[in-house]
């Protein structure tokens, strides 16, 4: 770091303590953290959620979400402590010298407003430039950020346009005053693979082109590689380490900072046989009116693991619908164990309910908050198997050794799990029913990626033990390659192709694999520039 | 037969217009009272919340909507006309009333509706304005260094127009159900009274056509806070 | 905090989590925290709730027990003097609290039972069910019930028994509403998805998955709903059409004293007499508001006044 201290200091963050208050009592949020930020550079700040990074990267503009309160330490920017400032002073440097870029564009962005007029509204208000000369301004950097119709998109309402496009929108937004700082913050955890490609390098050239400073929050290590000079990494409201991003990634030192990589090592041999579990023919499928799905067909091999990629809009969960009954075809059949399934939920017998199982992608909200664990887990097996009392209690418990947990999470409450051990009660529900295939609807992308591991060698130990089979629904390709055997690629509703894990990772591809293989960021940071190279060739 | 029931229905009507206007003229003037107070109030506290302003403001508010019409017009009554004679008791007027006499004689009902429909009207805008304060892009909107004067006027208040609409209305409504019991406390010769009076007399059709102009009032309110709600809302004037 | 990040483990697994407590925790600590203002309102509560039972116990005379002087003065025999016809106030003010509470409740339970199993059950259906339910009950909200339910006993004629069934099948439409806008935002989560999908019956999903986790805007609802009955009630017995004599009512008494507040230049007792009754309601209004905002609070979790 010592090449940086001939650059200017921006911006200075000393022994920073923020407490939060939720669940009745005061919590700290951010125990002693340092920042220093030179102009026209790039910091990375990650961590998993809970670490602390977005309430440092709002401490950074000295401001705190309500129920936070800053403690003690020092903010610097540009010479002044923004924590010593009154409201109306940081309200002078908010939006003109420090901008901000939140992750739900949509929710950010005013419903009442035309687009244009809530983009040069900083630069507006502090008396800039003329209002038609941040106008033409604007309508320049919306086509700098790649914006179709640059010339007339600020005239439309935020409801009309792409979330992709309004994050875009709101980089304009943060730039259009021409901040010496911008604090990103999650900006692209919202998007699809292929968007947040274009929407990352549309920030990096605009960030690039002005030579502004910026802090870049993030939990995705690939993306903050393409991003960030240097990358901090926070735990727990702590300091994990911090160094360049290239020494980062080829030398962490941590062994918290390894353990992020994880995920990506795992890897599966593949295997596949023609003894199907179940086959999907020909489906077509409907919400009212619009049609999501055109003439699907997949195998999945028993016992195997058929992994199903997609964006959103693909129609993958959609499939999940269909082969649980949830949402009947209109054309087409399911073949489940040699025998076909009525498209009806409530024409199928119990049996046939007891043998399809599903998880879901969020845990809070697959679990009534209002039972106990036991209750949650218990319900399957009195309901399908007619176990009651302390037999069903014995059983419980054999489920929570299974998923790694015990008897003492038998009478607490979701709200009273983490993130991770709720995942694992599903799984649990879903293996109380005692079923031969488990649809895994993107069951590890609410987790962070350390609990994503556990998850996923989970998964893989309890199809070695029980021999059930998988459809596991992601739209992460390292999750893909971690834990399945086949895969099918959707597209718009339409299956694009499906096939051993080795035969669809590898080229020749068809145009959307290769372009949802590509748009995976990689653990490079040469990965954004030699993609865009390539693809402008 | 025919005749007869012609008759009747225009012995109905001669009955009910000037006690239409008369309860048109009190609900009217409270409204003109009550809306742009409620909503200073509702809104200034939502502004300052939690100050000592906003919780005697709230205090006061659930005291008065605690109370129903016939406490709060018996104790304007024990005040200003037993105890300190100021106003009348009895709220009479008829069609040769002059409009100053008729404020005076109603001043009371007025006051008692107002005091009645604010307590909610503020409570409601209130808590309206402090969910949208509490949106995403208001705290953008900060962050992009809006002084407090903007935050409220330009980015919260466009939006809020639907909601307080809202309140308006139902309020309206409410006061006019308030109304029928007002009436009767001041024997206010209003439609309230009148209905009130048929359905002790089982007179059906002017109970039926009393209860026809609640209701149809009560719709077009209805329909009235939609429309607002369309027309400040960009997403169903601007279709995708 | 595990700081040894190599050993993971699923079991000691630390986020943002609730601190793990008993039922009888969480209530502990709500009523430690309670305001005054919830205590007063349930302290007030209480009192009522008492006067409604044991009414016969506490007030001093019966409740349409008739003593030779109308409109007595305060003191003596009677606290409170006697109404227009010789009636003690005070005997008659405990036994409204059991007829107007009574009365009341009744109604409110029926539309809560009503209003939430419809509400649920359109909610969770969603197609021609819902479509009808929804619009009639569209129609019936169109008409204010207070009007109604004078056009209603104007057609049935007034009796205690047409009041609780009219007023607690119109009242039964709120509940439906708030029913079912929480029941769907419920309906939709994976939660009753899995159950659904695991085979349940109906009934099952209604009062075991969904019921429990919209109990507390229905709570609240009772209790606004609850105050807004008794305002009908008392507004039609003040018009002479609610609570049928000689069953003790208070609005009614407010009603049948209304007269001597003219005399309170003379005597301020004799114009505080007609004010009482209505004064009780709007004590007991009051009481449930505070408890409502209290519970609001606790639930909702919107912890807005820490800054």
């Amino acid at each position: 770091m010592t090449s940086n201290n001939k650059k200017e200091l921006l911006l200075e963050m000393k022994n920073i303590h923020i407490d939060g208050f939720s669940d009745e009592r005061w919590h700290k949020i951010l125990k002693g953290v340092d920042l220093n930020l030179y102009r026209g550079e790039i910091l990375g700040l990650i961590g998993e959620s809970g670490a602390g990074k977005s309430t440092m990267g709002k401490a950074a503009m000295g401001y705190t979400q309500p129920g936070c309160k800053i403690i003690k330490g020092e903010i610097i920017f540009n010479g002044t402590d923004l924590a010593k400032l009154t409201e109306f002073e940081k309200r002078k440097i908010w939006g003109t010298k420090i901008s901000y870029v939140a992750q739900s564009a949509a929710a950010s962005f005013n419903p009442a407003h035309r687009l244009m007029d809530q983009t040069i509204s900083a630069a507006n208000r502090a008396k800039i430039s003329p209002t038609d000369v941040l106008r033409r301004d604007a309508v320049q950097l919306y086509e700098s950020l790649q914006l179709p119709d640059a010339e007339n998109i600020g005239e439309r309402y935020p409801h009309q346009v792409s979330g992709g496009q309004l994050q875009r929108i709101m980089t304009a937004m943060a730039m259009s005053p021409r901040p010496e700082l911008i604090i990103f913050d999650e900006p692209t955890t919202a998007l699809d693979v292929t968007t947040q490609v274009e929407v990352l390098s549309a920030m990096r050239s605009i960030v690039d082109k002005f030579n502004t400073a910026a802090i870049y929050i993030t939990h995705d290590l690939a993306v903050v590689a393409q991003m960030a000079d240097r990358i901090k990494v926070l735990r727990y409201g702590e300091e994990v380490e911090e160094s360049e991003t290239r020494e980062m990634l080829s030398n962490p030192k941590e062994e918290y900072t390894k353990s992020l990589w994880s995920v990506r090592s795992l890897i599966k041999p593949e295997e596949t046989n023609d003894d199907y579990m179940l086959s999907i023919k020909n489906i077509d499928a409907a919400y009212g009116s619009s049609k999501v799905l055109h003439d699907v067909s997949v195998n999945i091999p028993r016992g195997k693991t058929v992994a199903i990629v997609g964006e959103s809009g693909s129609g993958k969960s959609t499939t999940a619908r269909v082969i649980t009954g949830l949402l009947p075809q209109t054309k087409g059949e399911i073949i489940f164990d040699g025998k076909k399934l009525s498209p009806k939920l409530e024409q199928r017998s119990k049996e046939e309910l007891r043998r399809i199982q599903i998880i879901f992608q969020m845990p809070d909200t697959a679990m009534n908050p209002k039972q106990t664990v036991d209750e949650i887990i218990g319900r399957p097996i009195e309901f399908y198997h007619g176990v009651k009392g302390k037999e069903r209690e014995t059983k419980v418990i054999e489920l929570l050794k299974m998923i790694e947990l015990d008897e003492t999470f038998l009478d607490r409450l979701p709200s009273e799990l983490s993130g991770g051990q709720k995942q694992r009660i599903c799984i649990a529900r879903a293996l109380a029913a005692n079923p031969d295939l488990i649809i895994c609807d993107e069951v590890t992308s609410a987790l962070d990626q350390i609990v994503q591991e556990g998850i996923l060698k989970l998964l893989q130990k309890l199809q070695k033990n029980l021999g059930v089979t998988y459809i596991f629904i992601t739209h992460d390709i390292a999750t893909v390659k971690a834990i399945s055997d086949e895969i099918v690629v959707m597209y718009q509703g339409k299956v694009i192709e499906q096939g051993l894990k080795s035969k669809i990772l590898n080229p020749p591809h068809p145009d959307y694999t290769e372009l949802l293989l590509s748009s995976v960021p990689e653990m490079d940071p040469d990965w954004l520039t030699n993609l865009l190279n390539k693809r402008s060739n | 037969m025919q005749g007869d029931q012609g008759d009747r229905s225009r012995l109905v009507v001669e009955l009910i217009i000037p006690r239409l206007k008369n309860t048109l003229f009190l609900t009217g003037v409270s409204a003109l009272v009550a809306i742009p107070l409620a909503l200073l109030l509702g809104i200034s506290a939502a502004l300052y919340r939690n100050s000592v302003y906003d919780r005697s403001a709230t205090g006061f508010s659930l005291v008065t909507v605690s109370s129903p019409e016939f406490f709060t017009g018996y104790i304007f009554i024990l005040l200003l006309a037993t105890l300190f004679p100021v106003f009348p008791t009895i709220a009479n007027v008829n069609e040769d009333t002059s409009l100053i006499d008729r404020f005076y004689l109603t001043a009371l009902p007025v006051f008692t509706l107002t005091l009645v429909t604010m307590g909610h009207m503020m409570r409601m805008t209130r808590s309206a304005i402090i969910n949208i304060l509490s949106s995403e892009y208001i705290e953008m909107a900060k962050l992009s260094g809006a002084t407090r004067y903007e935050v409220i006027v330009k980015h919260a208040l466009p939006n809020a127009w639907a909601p307080i609409a809202q309140v308006i209305t139902i309020n309206l409504a409410y006061m006019l159900i308030g109304s029928v019991v007002v009436e009767f406390v001041f024997n206010y010769q209003g439609i309230g009274r009148l209905m009130v009076g048929s359905v002790y007399n089982r007179d059906i059709p002017v109970v039926q056509a009393c209860a026809l102009i609640f209701a149809s009032t009560y719709v077009i309110l209805n329909l009235l806070a939609d429309l607002i709600g369309i027309i400040s809302n960009p997403r169903l004037l601007y279709p995708k | 905090m595990s700081d040894n990040t190599q050993s993971y483990s699923a079991k000691s697994e630390v986020s943002n989590i609730n601190k793990r407590r008993t039922r009888f925790e969480r209530i502990k600590i709500a009523f430690s925290k309670a305001p005054l203002s919830a205590w007063f309102g349930m302290v007030v509560l209480s009192i009522y709730l008492i006067a409604a039972f044991f009414a016969p116990f506490i007030a001093p005379h019966g409740e349409a027990e008739v003593f030779p002087v109308a409109y007595a003065p305060w003191g003596g025999e009677h606290l409170l003097g006697t109404d227009q016809i010789g009636r003690d106030i005070l005997s008659r003010l405990i036994f409204a609290s059991r007829n107007t509470l009574g009365i009341c409740f009744l109604a409110c339970t029926i539309a809560l039972i009503i209003g939430t199993i419809f509400g649920i059950i359109a909610a969770i259906d969603r197609s021609y069910i819902d479509q009808i339910l929804s619009r009639s009950i569209d129609t019936l909200m169109a008409i204010p019930v207070m009007i109604f339910t004078f056009i209603l006993l104007s057609v049935f004629g007034p009796s205690n028994l047409n009041l609780i069934l009219i007023l607690g099948v119109l009242e039964s439409t709120r509940f439906f509403r708030i029913s079912r806008s929480v029941a769907v935002g419920q309906v939709v989560l994976e939660y009753v998805e899995v159950a659904k999908l695991r085979g349940e019956k109906l009934s099952y999903i209604i009062f075991r998955e969904i019921l429990p986790n919209i109990a507390s805007p229905l709570i609240v609802e009772f209790g606004v709903r609850f105050i807004f009955i008794i305002f009908t009630v008392s507004s039609l017995s003040f018009l002479g059409l609610g609570i049928q004599p000689p069953a003790a009512d208070w609005a009614a008494m407010v009603r049948e004293n209304a007269i001597l507040i003219q005399y309170a230049q003379y005597d301020i007792t004799a114009g505080l007499t007609p004010l009482i009754p209505a004064a009780i309601i709007a004590l007991l209004a009051l009481a449930i508001n505070f408890v409502i905002d209290w519970y609001l609070y606790i639930t909702s979790g919107l912890k807005d006044d820490i800054k």
